[in-house]
């Protein structure tokens, strides 16, 4: 087993082992099934119906289900895939608060190793989780109006990664900079509760202001959200179009759940919100390892 | 330079022939006793056979053989203690530092712990460092040095610490007060003997052949680590606080 190896497996095991941190990382996406489940799909639903009526036409309830639901879907998936990212990423503040981290530095490993470990690990539990959160709302959908494919399912699933590795880089980097449990706590409890609201998740993004509009449309988060969307509701648009709805009024709805996105009013293409988020994928990732190798390096007194 | 090494230029040879034991355990108390020693041995690049060997040899040499599948978080501070200093030899180093390893620990597991690390500087011609605020354990050392606030305030074999900073001292047991008063030294009674200071023992080695008939039952013994501390440095111990 080299290094990089045994501390991902050590920072692993720690991870499921401490109930605490397992548990406050799963509450995030059951919070959020709850809620919406209980409340925000009527909310949902009757912005939906209220949006038909204004355009004169008419849809089943299995129509309006999937589309409620998968609009449900992509919204918890796109927030526990930053949130519980948030939550697993404590490890490396609790080394620092035991004082296992200067411990780790006495021996050779690099400290660039160190910090991939730290983030592998959160990955590889980040995405357990959030893979089962898929898999519960793919179920979900199932039986509230199924009309995706195999390919939506897979791109879905791609989409989910494509988010966790984003979460994670993004909590490394901030939670590079904590040292103890208090600020850990505070930063999840913020990241929870408000980063739902910027990637458009609790409310689609068309109906904030223009201004913020704008200020979200620079972040990454935004597209990964869209991604979720569009492939989740994918088939029901489909399905809206065979069953004679109007282009103009599938367009529009397309805006109003975010599935169309406009940067500096162009509209992005689904290839360049990959683009997007794989490219702040490798920049939060640069400068994670960055900061380990050079801030980190200077404070643990080995050059 | 450190055994040889640049700490500027190769620190990370430098960091492969040291081990360290700190003060406070930090080993991960979610995981094993094994799941622990197996980690911090791949960093140092030692795994499968190699390491299942080292785990053998240092199981015995440490005796926690009956605690590898138990949880560190179950462990006994002494027995946490074993696998601190078990996770600092793994990967063989020239040179041990403890930071005072045996703070906390009952008698049984102090001289447990030394008795490894004796043989350890025996056997493996290893070099320990050690800091601690038990004067007595320093009186094994080949080299001490007694730090105040940060500043060296003496330094050299223990014999030429006690030697410099104290005198020795001459119990009398079995005796009456008036027999002790009659040597005219300082003296002070302790529990059912008496204790006499003495500069040095050849003084001790005159008064006695001065006065045979009380010295019937009697020990010569030098001053403590603690009193050269005391003389060193004008202050006094009291558990790790300094006055």
């Amino acid at each position: 087993m080299t290094g990089l190896g045994a501390l991902i497996k050590r920072n692993t095991k720690l991870y499921f082992k401490d109930k605490g941190m397992f548990f406050t990382s799963l509450i995030t996406p059951l919070i959020l099934l709850v809620l919406y489940g209980t409340f925000l799909s009527n909310v949902y639903e009757d912005t939906f119906r209220g949006a038909l009526e204004a355009a004169g036409a008419e849809a089943s309830d299995k129509l309006i289900g999937g589309c409620v639901g998968g609009e449900l879907v992509s919204s918890l998936l796109a927030v526990s895939c930053i949130t519980v990212a948030f939550c697993s990423n404590l490890l490396m503040v609790q080394d620092k608060i035991s004082g296992a981290r200067r411990d780790l530095t006495i021996t050779p490993v690099k400290h660039s190793t160190l910090a991939l470990s730290y983030y592998m690990s959160t990955l590889l539990s980040t995405l357990l989780i959030c893979l089962i959160a898929t898999g519960v709302c793919l179920g979900y959908l199932a039986y509230e109006g199924w009309y995706l494919t195999g390919e939506d399912v897979g791109c879905i699933i791609i989409d989910v990664f494509l988010l966790v590795l984003f979460g994670t880089a993004l909590s490394s980097c901030v939670n590079f900079f904590l040292s103890t449990s208090g600020q850990a706590s505070a930063v999840g409890t913020i990241v929870s509760a408000g980063y739902g609201f910027i990637c458009g998740a609790y409310m689609p993004i068309s109906q904030f202001s223009e201004g913020l509009q704008k200020v979200i449309s620079f972040l990454p988060g935004t597209y990964g959200t869209s991604l979720l969307r569009n492939h989740a509701l994918r088939g029901v648009f489909e399905e809206m179009s065979q069953t004679g709805f109007p282009d103009e009024t599938v367009e529009a709805i397309r805006d109003s759940v975010d599935c169309n996105l406009y940067f500096l009013d162009e509209k992005v293409s689904l290839d360049n919100m990959y683009v997007i988020v794989t490219a702040a994928i490798a920049v939060f990732i640069i400068i994670y390892i960055v900061m380990n190798v050079t801030i980190l390096k200077k404070h643990d007194g080995m050059s | 330079m450190i055994s040889g090494e640049d700490l500027d230029e190769s620190p990370d040879n430098i960091k492969r022939i040291l081990g360290v034991v700190f003060q406070n355990s930090v080993l991960d108390k979610d995981l094993s006793v094994r799941d622990n020693l197996e980690s911090r041995a791949a960093l140092y690049g030692i795994h499968g056979k190699a390491f299942k060997a080292r785990l053998e040899e240092l199981s015995e040499l440490l005796e926690f053989k009956e605690l590898l599948k138990r949880t560190v978080g179950k462990l006994s501070g002494g027995q946490r203690r074993r696998i601190d200093i078990a996770r600092a030899l793994l990967h063989k180093p020239d040179i041990l530092i403890f930071d005072e390893p045996t703070t906390g620990l009952d008698p049984q597991t102090r001289k447990n712990i030394w008795r490894v690390i004796s043989d350890l500087r025996r056997n493996e011609n290893m070099t320990v460092f050690l800091t601690t605020h038990y004067m007595e354990e320093a009186t094994d050392a080949d080299y001490v040095v007694i730090l105040d606030s940060g500043r060296i305030s003496a330094e050299g074999t223990p014999l030429n610490l006690k030697n410099t900073y104290t005198g020795d001292f001459v119990t009398l047991y079995n005796t009456e007060e008036d027999k002790i008063k009659q040597l005219g030294a300082t003296y002070e009674k302790i529990k059912d003997a008496y204790r006499i200071s003495v500069p040095g023992t050849y003084a001790a080695t005159e008064m006695i052949l001065k006065h045979p008939e009380i010295f019937s039952d009697y020990e010569i013994t030098k001053g403590k680590m603690d009193d050269v501390f005391l003389a060193a440095t004008g202050k006094k111990l009291t558990g790790g606080m300094e006055k």
